[in-house]
């Protein structure tokens, strides 16, 4: 095809006038049909990046490209290329799925006729047809955050961006969410540049992931290769005895350092890796320790914002601290 | 078409030509009006509040048609000046809780991201605020008159105060829409609408401006530009035509049109950031 679609971002800042650097020096590439998921706590600058990608907003310092476009110098070129969906979806609770296809339509230049069509085939497409005529205001989360995709894709746009498209929703409405993008992705070719909170979201859907934190770019790779990279697992084991536990504890300490773990467990990121388990089982065999439990948990995403930042990604600091004490105690 | 296959497809075979401003004035124009009229609340008030008002005023006002120089006998007729005044002064309101709404929930750049031209925005929300305007006056005459109004200037006469009506209704709904998008919220838009009521009570909407016995009551309706709106509506209904109080209050509004239109357009270009 040759078509650019893809992202190019060099050096991009935003400051805002009574606050910190929102966005402090981010570079990144998304190859075109990439799924690109930008993770981060909140506050972390995602949206300010997405405003600014979007040419929302201009930024402070740097430059980005978009489907080949410089985002400052040539706004409506890019607006062209790109489908958004901002973190609230913006509905008009009085207006139906279908006049807010014929606006966003009407808005982009397209005849009534081709409104109409692509109207209905996208409305399809979200499964809101049997909604379609229904004012928005009675629709759920999930229908809602499927609208305003089928919304952002009314002019075929190259590059999509969503950010959090899936905050507040249930599991079901999250999972269907994520086969329409998978879907946009790999049949259309659609480049997506997707934010999230959600350390599931980033490993299920994003090809390639960024890691924010506090405006700066902290990790970035395949969801494989960052967790490869921090390496090791944990095993958590659990004794049949709860009277066992501290001697269990200080049996897997032998293998590696101490982490949070569920009640009743211990649990320690092994030194060695997967190797060792057979060794942690002979231990504790050897001290006559009887299992109740026993698992191997491979690193997470949450394992490499901890590496990176130091800090937990969900429930920060906080809850990783009372899991230690609960282990300790 | 099959999984894998990466094609996108030419945005131009769907895309049609960039809509034109007026286009997008008439999707944003229609948008408006269905949001008010899907939302009693939006034009309840300003139907029935104007109308509440004029009741007791012609009730309890109606004294004043004793008071020698009095240009009527009938207060009703006199009072109804204020009634349609009142009424813009509701689209200004209207108007700027709207844009504040859009820019508080997104909708707003969502339009932004559109190839979205900033006029029509502009035009788009006052074309609604002109419908529901012109609807407004509408109503209150037809209840007026069947309260036993008087038109003196007929039927050509309610042509003109409809026209004025809209007018008046953009002139107000720009300010209203210049308020609207500099704070973006909706109770900052509500906060400034006592502001803009004073203007009613300090005008002419009461009494005549030469029956006014208080010096500086009058002097303040003089210069209040509101008074020669109310004036202009009021005359079609007791003097019939004249020329004049005609001439000040489309002029009136038109310079407040002038004025609100460019505090509008400078807001929004402060508000649309977009590159």
């Amino acid at each position: 095809m040759g078509r650019d679609n893809g992202i190019v971002v060099e050096g991009l800042v935003r400051e805002f006038k009574k606050g910190p650097r929102a966005v402090d020096g981010i570079d990144l590439t998304v190859a075109p049909g990439e799924i690109y998921g930008f993770l981060g706590p909140n506050g972390a600058g995602k949206s300010t990046t997405v405003h600014m990608l979007t040419t929302l907003l201009p930024p402070t310092a740097g430059t980005a490209r978009v489907a080949g476009h410089d985002i400052i110098d040539e706004g409506p070129s890019v607006r062209d290329q790109i489908g958004v969906a901002l973190q609230e979806a913006a509905l008009g609770q009085f207006l139906t799925a279908r006049e807010h296809m014929r606006l966003q339509a009407g808005m982009h230049g397209l005849t009534k006729a081709d409104a109409l069509r692509r109207g209905d085939e996208l409305i399809a497409r979200v499964g809101l047809t049997e909604a379609a005529d229904r004012k928005v205001g009675g629709y759920s989360g999930g229908m809602r955050r499927r609208l305003d995709l089928a919304l952002a894709l009314v002019h075929e746009p190259s590059i999509l961006f969503l950010d959090e498209p899936t905050t507040g929703l249930d599991v079901q409405s999250r999972t269907a969410l994520w086969d329409e993008v998978q879907r946009l992705a790999s049949s259309n070719g659609v480049t997506v540049f997707l934010t999230t909170q959600y350390l599931e979201e980033a490993d299920a859907l994003a090809d390639r992931v960024g890691i924010i934190d506090s405006g700066k770019i902290v990790a970035e790779g395949t969801p494989d290769s960052l967790k490869a990279e921090i390496g090791r697992p944990t095993v958590e084991a659990a004794p049949a005895d709860e009277s066992d536990r501290d001697r269990m504890r200080a049996v897997l300490n032998r293998f590696g350092s101490e982490e949070p773990a569920g009640p009743g467990g211990v649990a320690v990121r092994l030194d060695e890796g997967t190797g060792e388990l057979a060794a942690v089982v002979r231990a504790l065999d050897a001290e006559e320790i009887e299992v109740a439990n026993l698992e191997i948990h491979a690193p997470t995403l949450d394992d490499v914002f901890l590496a990176k930042t130091g800090r937990r990604l969900e429930g920060a600091g906080e809850e990783a601290d009372t899991g230690e004490h609960e282990v300790a105690a | 078409m099959s999984a894998g296959a990466a094609t996108v497809r030419a945005p131009a075979a769907v895309r049609g030509e960039r809509s034109s401003a007026l286009t997008q004035v008439g999707y944003l124009a229609r948008r408006s009006v269905t949001r008010t009229l899907r939302q009693p609340i939006m034009f309840v008030p300003s139907l029935a509040f104007p109308l509440f008002l004029l009741a007791v005023n012609a009730s309890g006002l109606s004294a004043a048609t004793n008071l020698p120089g009095f240009p009527t006998d009938s207060y009703l007729s006199f009072a109804l000046g204020l009634t349609f005044m009142q009424g813009a002064l509701f689209a200004t309101m209207g108007a700027g809780q709207s844009i504040a709404q859009d820019i508080q929930h997104g909708f707003f750049d969502r339009l932004q991201l559109t190839p979205l031209r900033s006029n029509a925005l502009i035009a788009g929300q006052l074309a609604g605020a002109t419908v529901q305007g012109v609807f407004q006056a509408v109503t209150y005459l037809i209840v007026a008159l069947a309260f036993g109004a008087h038109l003196e200037a007929g039927p050509a006469g309610a042509l003109v105060l409809f026209a004025l009506s809209a007018v008046v209704g953009v002139a107000f709904g720009s300010i209203g829409l210049a308020i609207g998008l500099r704070t973006g919220n909706g109770e900052a838009v509500q906060g400034a609408f006592p502001l803009l009521f004073v203007l009613l009570f300090l005008s002419s909407g009461a009494l005549p401006r030469d029956l006014i016995a208080n010096d500086w009551f009058q002097t303040i309706a003089t210069i209040n530009p509101v008074s020669y709106v109310i004036e202009g509506f009021r005359s079609l209904f007791i003097t019939g035509w004249d020329g004049e109080a005609l001439a000040l209050a489309f002029g009136v509004s038109v310079g407040i049109l002038v004025l609100g239109m460019w505090a509008a357009t400078a807001a929004l270009r402060t508000r649309m950031e977009r590159t």
